[in-house]
């Protein structure tokens, strides 16, 4: 039973995180994926998650994104808790119209892209803005096309995803996700199953986002690299918890840690 | 008498016997598809009592025998009150029968498409009766219809058992011109050929149309 008696109703403080962890933990049976995580993360901060497979780096962001329920803890977004509602002056479990509504928040980028196969590049991007934001066609195919010209991707607006390449496709995956203008911009590997040639178009794009607009971010990645260029912050999971966090040069130049040092010459090694 | 005087004297009961079985095949496939989508998506429901009504209904329409489910809808619901006119008692038998099947498709078919775009749909905050006919039921669709152009032909043929309770298909004809004329091969050998092209010709290019049209539209082909 998750006991949230002693968890707040909401966060305020000023400025409040935009992102919240607290005491989050999660369990598949026996196996504990995340061990009572807290981690903050402030409005614009652009956080980057590295560490082992396994480590719970994922989940972190697939309990953000309401892919998974959490066994402990709360979650807060925006101030606001995401995975409980005030009842009574106490926390209860979300309703789905309350997940409904603060999941909105959030937008998020798979390893797979998971672009829908059977709409072009524009309808992907339009979908959300249409059928859950309520836009006219007019306003979302404008909107839409806004994006794709800045992610690259506009000459190709009229494929289907069967026709991009991968890249390609992550690009407009990430169109269609800012297309429903989230506050809160999840990046899960989106990497990972790209060719190596292909990768620089991707990340480019998330460096303009960093550069050019006020999200706050949170990415899994095992680009370390690109990781140390752009994050305001690099946490380190280990076994379900922070094991060390701090800026990137620190991290990456100088880690306190031995379970980070190993991991971080381990990863040197495979390059 | 020869095949072509046999063709001559008969082709006006055999023409309106297959045009009663098109007509039959048309609405059982109609009834069927709707049957086919209500039951499986009440299969996947969370609710025990929808996912019960829906395992009940295909266990009962796959577990006995379509003939006797006919007979039922004939004779036996016209003893609880409920007559129902005998073409119509026809196509809705073979359309619930058909459903039976289909709603399993129809599950499968759910099923088969990848978790991710369930997670995409819920991603851009989709609405879970939004998702399944916006983002899962397209893609569901295009899986499923190759085995359903199985059915397809397998309810054409299911259809001939509407001739038991005397609505005058084609099987229908085809035994009263036995009955009358002895000639059992030309009747009933024109009768097996009428079926086959009805599904060879008719029912197979149709769905393989269909898959072709439905691939495209994933901008598959």
């Amino acid at each position: 039973m998750n006991d949230v008696s002693a968890f707040p109703l909401e966060i305020s403080g000023s400025p409040a995180p935009m992102v919240s962890f607290r005491k989050v933990t999660k369990s598949y049976g026996a196996l504990t994926v995340l061990d009572e995580l807290d981690l903050d993360i402030a409005a614009g901060e652009m956080v980057s998650i590295i560490g082992p497979s396994g480590s719970g780096k994922t989940t972190v962001l697939r309990m953000l994104m309401t892919l998974e329920q959490i066994n402990g803890g709360v979650i807060y977004v925006d101030g606001q808790p995401l995975t409980h509602m005030p009842k009574n002056g106490m926390l209860v479990p979300a309703s789905q119209k309350h997940l409904r509504k603060r999941r909105a928040d959030i937008g998020m980028c798979f390893q797979h892209f998971n672009l829908f196969p059977h709409m072009t590049a524009l309808e992907n991007c339009m979908e959300g803005p249409v059928q859950v934001l309520g836009l006219s066609k007019t306003e979302a195919r404008e909107r839409s096309e806004e994006l794709l010209e800045m992610v690259g991707m506009i000459g190709k607006k009229d494929q289907h995803p069967s026709r991009l390449s991968g890249g390609q496709q992550q690009r407009v995956a990430i169109a269609r996700a800012l297309a429903m203008r989230p506050k809160v911009m999840l990046f899960d590997e989106v990497t990972s199953a790209l060719d190596p040639e292909v990768i620089g178009e991707v990340t480019n794009v998330i460096r303009k986002l960093v550069s050019e607009h006020n999200l706050t971010m949170l990415m899994v990645t095992h680009q370390m690299g690109f990781a140390r260029d752009i994050s305001d912050r690099v946490c380190f999971f280990y076994g379900g918890k922070i094991e060390e966090q701090g800026p990137p040069a620190e991290l990456f130049g100088n880690p306190k840690k031995e379970r980070t040092q190993q991991f971080l010459s381990a990863v040197k090694e495979a390059i | 008498m020869s095949t072509f005087d046999f063709l001559v004297l008969y082709w006006p009961r055999l023409l309106s016997g297959t045009g009663i079985t098109i007509a039959q095949f048309l609405l059982a496939a109609v009834l069927g598809v709707a049957v086919s989508l209500c039951m499986g998506l009440l299969k996947l429901s969370h609710n025990p009592v929808l996912r019960g009504a829906a395992v009940t209904y295909i266990e009962v329409f796959r577990g006995t025998s379509l003939v006797v489910q006919l007979y039922w809808i004939f004779f036996v619901l016209p003893l609880f009150g409920l007559s129902i006119e005998k073409f119509t008692a026809g196509y809705v038998a073979v359309g619930l029968n058909i459903g039976a099947y289909g709603a399993e498709l129809v599950r499968g078919g759910i099923l088969s498409v990848p978790k991710g775009q369930w997670e995409a749909a819920l991603a851009i905050n989709m609405s879970p009766a939004k998702r399944m006919r916006r983002i899962i039921l397209p893609q569901a669709l295009v899986n499923m219809l190759p085995p359903w152009g199985n059915l397809m032909i397998e309810l054409l043929k299911g259809t001939a058992l509407v001739s038991l309770i005397s609505v005058a298909d084609l099987m229908f004809e085809a035994r009263q011109i036995n009955a009358s004329t002895y000639l059992s091969a030309q009747t009933f050998g024109v009768a097996l050929i009428i079926y086959y092209i009805l599904s060879r010709f008719m029912v197979t290019p149709f769905m393989r149309w269909l898959e072709r049209h439905m691939a495209r539209k994933l901008g598959k082909a």
